[in-house]
């Protein structure tokens, strides 16, 4: 098919996930959700907190992550992140503690806004998947 | 000439000796092969955060209002080094090389007047900086209970790295640490990573004109923190693979002289029981003569 693209999912320790087939990826971008399509000009973004939905031919996934970089390139979407999860895959009791965490975190008052921001992100998400 | 108990004693105990290294060379291998794997399933990401860093800057308007962790604060007076090594001794020259080099940069600093402050991850690298440069050391980070390399002692130090930063308490920053060659070359390194280096390959990077949401400078002052810690781990995964590899062929050399030096206390040995033998025969043989 002709409006498949590559997806690749790296973080520090490893290269995450690679799919060349591709048809739709939507991420957390920081001014908002947004899709990417193949010919999707190039775009630097970074991600806040949230999930990213790839729909591939191959089923639809969803993954959690704190935070991120995205590069589109001659249809090759790079995703760079430190921490993510399969949303398949997380467990009810490491999704409480991620929620506890944030929650102490958002609620620490010498924060900065922007931080603060992130944080309030994370929770939202973190309940939604609850 | 020792006697033949003694040189026993010392066959025995060489022969344990030997064991262990052989034991801790077998560790080492498997060990090594771990690190090497994270260390190559690791660069993927550290070149990607590269490229894109170095698209950005490079794609910059204007340089002065470009972000510190980048251009520098515009001085070059303070310096701060970060020297990487192991927790664990008994691995060749590992830690010597780094601190050799760090050393001989240390002492290029001083000679130009400029002031130092270093930071020490891994108990090693302490211990034989503290003795010249002890009160040079602002801060000592050990991470002997976390059993890989992880990103996030690498965040940790690169939060520190950062913190310092932006309270003004150094201008350059470079990381010492052993780039893994192979098994038995590891050569080390001197990284600079305030201000960031970006000397550009100019390769088709002014063709790419991407768009950017939100503008460069922001994306570039979230980027360039998280830059310093990928850097820190890249770093540290090096390390590890080197470490092991340094530790695997040491112990390897010990191994094999350990079996040298059973060859020949066992000719020795065998010599000196013959010597032993042979006198107790004249004896025998010329107390029966003389009867």
């Amino acid at each position: 098919m002709s409006d498949e693209f590559k997806i690749e999912i790296v973080n520090p320790e490893k290269s995450f996930l690679s799919k060349d087939d591709v048809n739709e990826v939507v991420v957390p971008a920081f001014e908002g959700e947004m899709g990417i399509l193949k010919d999707h000009i190039s775009i630097i973004s970074f991600l806040k907190p949230g999930i990213i939905t790839i729909r591939a031919k191959s089923g639809e996934e969803k993954y959690y992550v704190e935070d991120g970089i995205i590069e589109f390139k001659n249809n090759t979407l790079s995703i760079l992140t430190s921490y993510i999860l399969n949303l398949k895959d997380i467990e009810k009791n490491k999704l409480q503690e991620l929620l506890k965490n944030a929650e102490e975190e958002s609620n620490k008052p010498e924060i900065s806004d922007q931080l603060k921001y992130l944080a309030d992100q994370k929770v939202e998400t973190l309940k939604s998947i609850n | 000439m020792a006697s033949l108990d003694d040189l026993k004693k010392r066959i025995t105990s060489v022969k344990s000796t030997q064991k262990i290294t052989k034991a801790m060379k077998m560790v080492a291998a498997a060990k090594l092969k771990r690190a090497q794997d994270s260390a190559e399933k690791g660069r993927p990401y550290s070149e990607k955060m590269n490229n894109i860093i170095l698209n950005l800057s490079s794609g910059i308007s204007d340089k002065e209002a470009a972000p510190k962790l980048l251009s520098g604060s515009g001085k070059e007076q303070v310096h701060l080094c970060v020297v990487l090594t192991s927790d664990r001794g008994l691995c060749g020259g590992f830690n010597a090389n780094i601190i050799k080099k760090a050393k001989s940069y240390f002492a290029k600093l001083n000679k130009e007047g400029k002031e130092l402050k270093i930071i020490t991850v891994g108990s090693k690298g302490n211990d034989q900086l503290k003795r010249v440069y002890g009160n040079k050391i602002i801060e000592n980070i050990s991470f002997k209970n976390s059993k890989n390399v992880n990103y996030f002692d690498a965040e940790k130090v690169g939060k520190i790295v950062i913190e310092k930063f932006e309270k003004e308490e150094f201008d350059i920053c470079t990381i010492f640490y052993n780039q893994f060659k192979n098994v038995i070359t590891q050569i080390p390194q001197a990284q600079q990573i305030i201000p960031l280096n970006t000397k550009s390959d100019d390769q088709n990077n002014s063709e790419d004109n991407y768009e950017f949401e939100p503008d460069e400078d922001e994306i570039l002052s979230n980027l360039l923190p998280k830059n310093i810690s990928t850097q820190i781990f890249k770093a540290m995964l090096e390390n590890s693979a080197s470490e092991q590899g340094a530790r695997m062929s040491a112990m390897d050399n010990a191994t094999r002289n350990a079996g040298e030096m059973v060859d020949k206390l066992t000719i020795e040995y065998n010599r000196s029981r013959q010597a032993a033998i042979t006198k107790e025969l004249i004896e025998i043989i010329s107390g029966a003569e003389s009867l």
